[in-house]
């Protein structure tokens, strides 16, 4: 995007100051069949600030969905009260209400007889926008969900891939520049590795648009990943905890939330960190062609076990060992094993820790984008980092 | 009149009769025309009604079921006696066979229309008909032109005989010239041109869905 507006107009794509909005749920409740029936949703009371993330998650039949279609009013509850930005749901009509709320959910659910443009356009039409205000909303989403407009506008959506499918699905979502998103498993039915990849770009498209969002799924580890705040529910839609992700992991309120995010919720708090997070130390480096004695004094020098060979751009190459510096003569790149899978500021420490126990030197080597050495990690900086008891 | 030397299919005649022919064509049209159309309206509200109250269904291609299956001459004679031998007797009997074919393929394409996208279009703030006019109907459309198709082709056939009952179309060649004058030029022409009028007609839907659907292509391109 060009910076080339010199006033401090907000950012197109963030929209407005009230760009976010406060969602409150008070006492809320859901029957579904006879009043003697079974409540769906218990005496639900939550607060979600303005500019979260807030999980829905839980086992199913722990009513999340259910909780979540009552914000849009796709359900009714049966008692109780919430609110948009101090607004009653129900003191609006249902259609108008929904247009104010971005809607994903986990099939996409694209309008298969119109085009990736029109999918998109489909609230700010409803909302009787200018034409050409609509044309010029489509192509800055398509760029924000990195479709390029050219190829994909005029596309139907059985020609694209599933990926394309929710990028547009998070496009037409928000669109109209809503307040607040509702989030239905989105990235549920695509393959390991994507639903990653959506992740992240979903994050980082958060940290620019910083919307509200409700989003509901049964996968722990997404809700980690995701969430500002987790609310996990059990059934019959009883609110078990609140919190942040970390005070989850840290400390679980019954044995119910416990047991719900796992056994191992102390290796999963490591997905709460990032690389970028940790302390860097500084390798002894060297390349091929140094002298064996130089670097097997600098070794000693520093108490060190391993230097790490660097090729000429920096790269590494692999670990050698002090012990096997015997004799003089030259450094070979052959000299030295090769290393486990590098690191990236982006990577979660749990990805880290993964790659350290695989490495002979339990010693993560984090890179560039150009795969350039930063610095090093180390299994004792990641334990300090679960040591520390507060925040992210 | 015909002596016994005559050739099978005279030319001449057809040249003769061109006039004649087309008239009794563009009837046939017609009559196809007033049948599927009329046809159609009817099947669309019945099923509407069927998609707002499922209950419905049962009887109402109950039904259609029991028109479709008298045969067309007892359907005009049981007509005969409340609407005389008319237009009218004939496009009742017409229209009524078209409602089974319609109502089960509109229905069925409302039925076809994935939960996954009504859902999402509720969800984003189109009303009750909005959803049904701007989503369902179009996604429906493949489905309720092929019923469309097959309800044309029949009726274009069922149109033939309601000559019977004195109603003027390419029938009436077969059965007032051909039969009664034994002339089987004239059952020919009558035969092939509602033969040739029912692939044209299917021929055209063909092409109607093609462009009504775009975007059912989209994958194979």
């Amino acid at each position: 995007m060009t910076s080339s507006s010199t006033s401090p107009a907000p950012d197109p794509l963030s929209g407005s100051p009230t760009a976010a909005a406060v969602v409150t749920l008070e006492h809320v409740s859901k029957r579904y069949g006879p009043a003697d029936g079974p409540l769906a949703v218990t005496d639900l009371s939550l607060t979600i600030p303005a500019g979260e993330i807030c999980v829905l998650v839980g086992p199913s039949g722990c009513g999340k969905t259910t909780t979540m279609k009552m914000i849009n009013r796709l359900i009714e509850p049966t008692s109780g009260r919430i609110t948009i930005d101090g607004e009653d749901v129900m003191s609006l009509p249902a259609v108008e209400l929904r247009r104010r709320i971005g809607y994903v959910i986990q099939q996409v659910g694209l309008f298969p007889h119109l085009s990736v443009a029109e999918n998109v356009a489909v609230v700010p039409r409803l909302l009787r926008w200018p034409e050409a205000r609509v044309r010029e909303r489509v192509e800055e989403l398509l760029e924000l969900v990195r479709l390029d407009p050219g190829t994909y506008r005029g596309r139907y959506p059985a020609a694209l891939s599933g990926g394309e499918r929710q990028r547009v699905g998070v496009a037409r979502a928000l669109a109209a520049d809503p307040p607040l998103m509702l989030m239905d498993e989105p990235f549920g039915a695509v393959d390991p590795i994507l639903r990653d990849r959506l992740q992240n770009e979903f994050l980082r498209l958060q940290a620019r648009v910083r919307k509200t969002v409700v989003f509901v799924t049964h996968d722990v580890d997404e809700a980690i990943k995701m969430a500002d705040r987790i609310a996990i529910l059990q059934r019959g839609g009883i609110l078990a905890q609140y919190d942040t992700p970390n005070t989850i992991l840290a400390a679980p309120v019954s044995e119910f939330v416990e047991h719900f995010v796992g056994a191992d919720r102390g290796l999963k708090r490591l997905s709460l960190g990032r690389v970028r997070d940790l302390p860097l130390s500084s390798p002894i480096t060297a390349r091929a062609g140094d002298a064996r004695g130089d670097l097997r004094l600098r070794l000693e020098q520093a108490g060190a076990e391993y230097g790490l060979l660097l090729d000429a751009e920096e790269r590494p190459i692999g670990w050698i060992g002090r012990r096997d510096l015997h004799g003089d003569g030259a450094l070979a790149a052959g000299d030295a094993t090769p290393g486990s899978p590098t690191l990236q500021p982006e990577s979660t420490l749990r990805d880290a820790l993964s790659v350290m126990l695989g490495s002979s030197v339990q010693l993560g080597v984090v890179v560039d984008e150009r795969e350039r050495v930063l610095g090093l990690v180390s299994v004792d900086a990641i334990s300090d980092v679960l040591r520390a008891p507060t925040d992210r | 009149m015909t002596p016994p030397t005559e050739p099978f299919i005279r030319w001449d005649w057809i040249v003769a009769n061109l006039d004649d022919i087309g008239q009794r064509t563009w009837e046939h049209v017609l009559m196809t025309a007033i049948a599927v159309g009329v046809g159609f309206v009817i099947s669309f509200g019945l099923s509407l009604l069927i998609i707002r109250w499922r209950r419905l269904a049962a009887p109402i291609i109950g039904v259609s079921g029991v028109l479709y299956a008298i045969p067309s001459l007892g359907l005009f004679a049981l007509l005969i006696p409340l609407t005389g031998v008319s237009l009218l007797t004939a496009e009742i009997a017409l229209v009524s066979y078209t409602l089974l074919i319609l109502v089960r393929n509109i229905v069925a394409g409302f039925d076809g229309v994935p939960a996954e996208v009504v859902e999402a279009a509720s969800g984003m703030g189109y009303g009750a008909w909005q959803v049904l006019w701007r989503v369902q109907l179009p996604l429906a459309l493949p489905t309720i032109v092929a019923g469309l198709r097959i309800a044309t082709v029949t009726t274009v056939g069922l149109v033939a005989v309601t000559a019977l009952i004195g109603q003027s179309n390419l029938g009436s060649l077969i059965v007032q010239r051909g039969i009664r004058a034994s002339f089987p030029t004239a059952i020919l022409v009558g035969a092939l041109g509602s033969v040739l009028l029912g692939l044209v007609a299917d021929l055209g839907f063909v092409v109607l869905q093609r462009r009504l659907t775009p975007w059912a292509r989209a994958r194979s391109r």
